[in-house]
């Protein structure tokens, strides 16, 4: 059992040292039947086994993981957390998780730093702004906080943002959701880990799934066969729920099917520290860029994805240059900061840029996935509707627009052009 | 940064040169009225996305306009063949679907 977190355990643990703490949560040896195993131990698929005990009650549960916990998407982006979504399919389940958001750190006992300091959202021309007070009144009516600032308003939130009116691409306005944010990503995947062990779901790092063998007399799934430890291994499940991200085309090919999603690089970098300066989230559509200020000092800057397909976990040369010519046309005054690391990860877009949520055409199938460039500030309510989805065999009511058959029917939640930006 | 070869330029050139229009050889349905909504939208939006050999096409936007084929390796990013548009991969490009 895992010690519970508290100013209390803190000041006990002082007088040891700090040698009293113990893992936060174990990897263990997987058995060889569950009820259900979820694929992936990202934050969606942890967030999916946390619910699925806290919720539904039930914990025989396993999370796969073929690398280690956190270490696709969720410990590879830039951490924004926002609502603002156009489409009230869109807006009502971000919110959802956005409400979640505020209450997560007590909820799973575990600092996930979440700091709602604000997600601007500039507008570079006419027909920006339009579209920016379309979404700022969409928001409003489904009842998320939003204003339209002019530019002499931003410049109070961010003095060093370069308003001028005679730049390139002169800063017209913004959207301003007070309440977003961001998070600790590390924090997130750890957080949930923890408290998914804690209430008796077994994670296993270094478990790849390989195959999904379908019951010849039924077609219902039988389990999965993993690799792990070097060994081939056949673990039988009812269900088995997929949360792979950029690699869901790969995983749902084991069972036979074909998902409406194509994988590419989307890369970030980060900057040396640097002294308090930027205490807001800033993002252009127009200039493609976004930033924030981690509590460390670096400057955490995310960009656009690569122009192709790629499972290469890095990204295009190109698209930095692209990148750090937005930030230097926001912010003159980074332009000689430089830049510590970089690195890609494996988004899974959507043609209509939303994710696809529930059951598949074989019986015990369930995929989460198609958050593409965006899913991170939906990890709680992600989690939360799929474990229901799962359990209930039926789609939780926010789920229910994302289901894969809308491609079939046509009803896509086209977010492509109306979010702010993809993030 | 790729390095791709242009079948018309007949050169190799950056890759900021050109732009990725997406998989290759999807046919247009010929007769679409008479596809039901299962198959329009397999149509539409399935696309194949593997991990591994991927034909594209891609237009030399600010070269010479064309568009041609690429054979690409989506997990290594090697180029392994480049062709016209209208004629028909290489032999052992062609993946079985
Ligand atoms: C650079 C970058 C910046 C981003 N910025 C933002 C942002 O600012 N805000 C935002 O909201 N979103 C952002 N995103 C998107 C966000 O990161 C993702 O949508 C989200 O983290 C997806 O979470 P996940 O748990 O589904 O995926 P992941 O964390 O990728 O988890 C999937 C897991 O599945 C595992 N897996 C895959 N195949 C198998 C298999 N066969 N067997 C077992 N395990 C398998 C992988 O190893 C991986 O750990 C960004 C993404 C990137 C790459
Ligand atoms: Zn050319």
């Amino acid at each position: 059992m895992t010690q519970h977190y508290s100013f209390l355990q803190l000041i006990r643990q002082a007088f040891k040292h700090h040698e009293g703490w113990k893992p936060a949560w174990n990897s263990v040896e997987p058995r060889d039947e569950y009820d259900i195993v979820v694929v992936g131990g990202g934050g969606h698929g942890l967030a999916t086994a946390y619910y699925l005990a806290k919720n539904h009650g039930l914990t025989n549960v396993a999370v796969l993981e073929k690398g280690w916990i956190g270490g696709g998407n969720t410990g590879r982006n830039t951490t924004i957390v926002r609502s603002n979504y156009l489409r009230d399919e869109a807006a009502h389940l971000y919110e959802f998780a956005l409400e979640l958001w505020e209450g997560l750190s007590a909820d799973l006992n575990f600092n996930v730093m979440f700091s709602q300091r604000g997600v601007l959202n500039l507008g570079h021309s006419l027909q920006d702004m339009r579209d920016i007070e379309r979404r700022v009144n969409a928001n409003r009516l489904n009842g998320i906080d939003g204003e339209v600032l002019s530019p002499a308003e931003i410049q109070k939130i961010v003095p060093i943002l370069d308003c001028s009116p005679n730049n390139r691409y002169p800063v017209l306005g913004a959207s301003w959701q007070p309440r977003g944010g961001i998070a600790r990503h590390d924090a997130v995947a750890w957080g949930y880990a923890r408290a998914a062990d804690r209430l008796g779901v077994d994670i296993v790092e270094h478990a790849a799934v390989v195959d999904i063998p379908l019951n010849r007399n039924t077609g219902a799934v039988d389990g999965v066969v993993i690799e792990h430890a070097g060994e081939r291994k056949f673990i039988r499940a009812r269900k088995v729920a997929c949360v792979t991200a950029g690699n869901s085309g790969v995983v749902a090919a084991l069972a036979g099917l074909k998902l409406p999603i194509e994988s590419r690089p989307l890369q970030a970098f980060v900057s040396e520290p640097l002294k308090p300066c930027l205490d807001t989230v800033v993002m252009s559509n127009a200039v493609h860029g976004y930033l924030s200020q981690s509590d460390k000092g670096d400057l955490v800057i995310g960009a656009g994805t690569d122009g192709y397909n790629g499972y290469g976990q890095r990204g295009s040369f190109e698209i930095i240059e692209e990148t750090a010519r937005a930030i230097c046309e926001l912010f003159p005054v980074f332009s000689r900061v430089r830049m510590n690391r970089q690195w890609g990860g494996i988004v899974d877009i959507c043609p209509d840029a939303c994710p696809i949520i529930g059951r598949m055409s074989v019986p015990g199938l369930y995929f989460n996935c198609g958050w593409g460039t965006g899913g991170f500030k939906a990890t709680p309510g992600s989690g939360f509707v799929f474990a229901h989805t799962v359990a209930e065999d039926h789609p939780h009511p926010l789920a229910a627009p994302f289901s894969v058959e809308r491609f079939h029917t046509g009803a896509v939640i086209d977010e492509h052009g109306a979010a702010g930006v993809a993030h | 940064m790729l390095r791709i070869y242009c079948p018309y330029c007949e050169s190799v050139r950056d890759e900021d040169e050109f732009h990725c229009v997406g998989e290759a050889h999807i046919k247009r349905p010929e007769r679409p009225d008479d596809l039901n909504d299962q198959e329009w939208g397999e149509y539409l939006h399935f696309r194949t996305n593997p991990r591994g050999e991927h034909r594209e096409i891609w237009h030399h936007a600010v070269g010479c306009r064309q568009h041609f084929n690429v054979v690409r390796d989506t997990e290594t990013y090697e180029i392994r063949h480049v062709y016209r548009i209208g004629e028909e991969p290489p032999h052992e490009a062609v993946l079985d679907e």
